[in-house]
């Protein structure tokens, strides 16, 4: 991406999917923040209003920003790399929509399972902390994209293991609270939503990841391992 | 530089790439004194479609005009190097080049329909080559015809002059004049460069069904052109291949950066 087209409104539609990308992203991170605060703090209406506006938004930036990519593939007839840089995008805005949807769930289930207190710590502290690695998981994918860094791109695949690790141990904890005292069942399972949650906002961002070696490498890297895609990234 | 035809796992076309048709080795061609082909080293794939494209000046028409000694009506210009051909150098100056026409057809950039009927336009190449009884000719033409497409639209105007056509009909026109004396190879320099997009889309379609029985090599300024009709593309620059291959792999992952700019529209 380092030459400019001859035809520079193409460069100006170019970049106005990419930077769309990074400022429905930018909805996105703030979006997880609001939801990472509701599932700390007592219930809070205003929070979940904005968790809901902004899953509203980032909605909207999706269907804008896949329009423009349709339109630059109809005028502009894209090869090689901004062909996978256009496709990509698509992408990209779908996966971003996806986690607004996990973010505005997340935030929402937050506030039913308050009125537990054997769960607090579970809640406050490992659901808390994964929800935390989740956001910078969306924060370096969006990084690697804005830099079209594959190396930081791979890093994220590990990331994303740590989040999937860190959702079996509050699996596992959960259970145990549930077998000592049935009370705790339907507040436990509210967490085991949350916990999916952030799960699958993970998995997101590793597919924004991926597609940030497709774009840059030309090799489709999804359903590879973490190691194949480091060979992948190693090749000049 | 790029030399033989793409490997075989870069090739996503079902049809096998059995054999080579062409052979070009250490080509070399001058305009005078100025070089206007570079060591090029090149097959062309039988019964598939090879495209080259590059910016004017490239050497993509002189290429294609060395593949049926064309440029040996100019005094001048000359080649060197070596052009295999049904285990022929095509460059020797012993080739019978009128032989050598028949076999490797030509249509050119603007439809040059003779100014004749539309049915001894196709019969007087025929002629040169056979003496058919009129029967034979006259199934001969219609063949040759509805092999290019356009038999359906001047089957009832056979009498008629081939310029009263359009333009697109003149192109197919030409085209079935060039297969008519059944060429092996149909060498196409920007042929639909003077049409409208629905006589280029016939031509273009045309030459998906001209493959079967057809080595065809086309050169193009359009690649969107390129990308839709051809099975393997060829990216030159200042007399140098630069880049041979798939055409899917080409217009997907080139492997050059030269070749990446030229097709994203960031050259120059």
């Amino acid at each position: 991406m380092t030459q400019d087209h001859t035809n520079k409104q193409f460069d100006v539609e170019m970049e106005g999917i990419r930077s769309g990308v990074l400022s429905m992203g930018g909805r996105v991170e703030k979006q997880l923040t609001r939801a990472i605060k509701a599932l700390a703090q007592e219930e809070d209406s205003d929070l979940l209003d904005a968790v809901g506006a902004d899953e509203a938004a980032i909605n909207q930036l999706q269907i804008s920003i896949d329009q423009q990519c349709a339109q630059i593939i109809a005028r502009r007839q894209p090869a090689a790399v901004d062909l996978r840089m256009v496709l990509t995008v698509s992408k990209v805005v779908n996966d971003l929509e996806r986690i607004g949807d996990e973010v505005k769930k997340m935030a929402y289930k937050a506030a039913q399972t308050r009125g537990s207190d054997q769960l607090t710590r579970v809640r406050y502290y490992d659901v808390g902390r994964a929800a935390s690695n989740a956001l910078a998981m969306v924060q370096h994918a969006l990084d690697a994209f804005a830099r079209l860094d594959v190396e930081r791109a791979a890093s994220i695949i590990d990331e994303d293991e740590a989040i999937d690790a860190a959702f079996s141990a509050i699996l596992r904890q959960l259970i145990s609270y549930m077998m000592e005292d049935p009370r705790t069942i339907t507040p436990a399972l509210e967490i085991v939503f949350i916990a999916k949650s952030i799960e699958r906002i993970g998995d997101h961002a590793k597919n924004i990841a991926e597609a940030v070696v497709q774009v840059v490498k030309g090799k489709d890297v999804r359903h590879s391992s973490a190691k194949q895609i480091r060979a992948e990234v190693a090749q000049s | 530089m790029a030399t033989l035809v793409a490997p075989a796992e870069a090739r996503t076309d079902s049809a096998p790439l059995t054999s080579v048709k062409m052979s070009i080795r250490g080509l070399d061609f001058y305009y005078g004194k100025f070089h206007a082909l570079k060591n090029i080293n090149l097959d062309i794939a039988e019964r598939h479609v090879t495209a080259f494209i590059g910016p004017s000046g490239c050497g993509k028409s002189t290429l294609l005009r060395t593949l049926n000694r064309m440029y040996s009506l100019y005094p001048g210009q000359r080649a060197t190097g070596q052009i295999m051909f049904n285990n022929e150098n095509l460059l020797d100056a012993t080739v019978d080049l009128n032989m050598l026409r028949a076999k490797v057809g030509m249509v050119f950039q603007k439809p040059t329909p003779f100014p004749m009927s539309i049915y001894e336009n196709i019969a007087f190449g025929i002629r040169l080559y056979e003496n058919l009884p009129q029967r034979q000719l006259d199934e001969r033409v219609e063949l040759a015809l509805a092999k290019a497409a356009i038999f359906d639209e001047v089957k009832d105007k056979l009498k008629q002059s081939g310029m009263a056509l359009s333009g697109g009909q003149q192109q197919r026109l030409c085209i079935a004049r060039a297969i008519a004396v059944q060429p092996e190879v149909l060498l196409l320099d920007e042929p639909t460069s003077a049409l409208d997009p629905i006589s280029t889309a016939k031509v273009e379609e045309l030459l998906s069904d001209l493959k079967r029985d057809y080595t065809i090599a086309i050169v193009t300024h359009n690649m969107q052109q390129a990308a839709r009709v051809s099975d393997l593309t060829a990216y030159m620059y200042l007399g140098d291949l630069i880049e041979f291959g798939a055409t899917d792999q080409i217009f997907l992952r080139p492997m050059r950066k030269e070749t990446e700019d030229y097709i994203t529209g960031r050259f120059g």
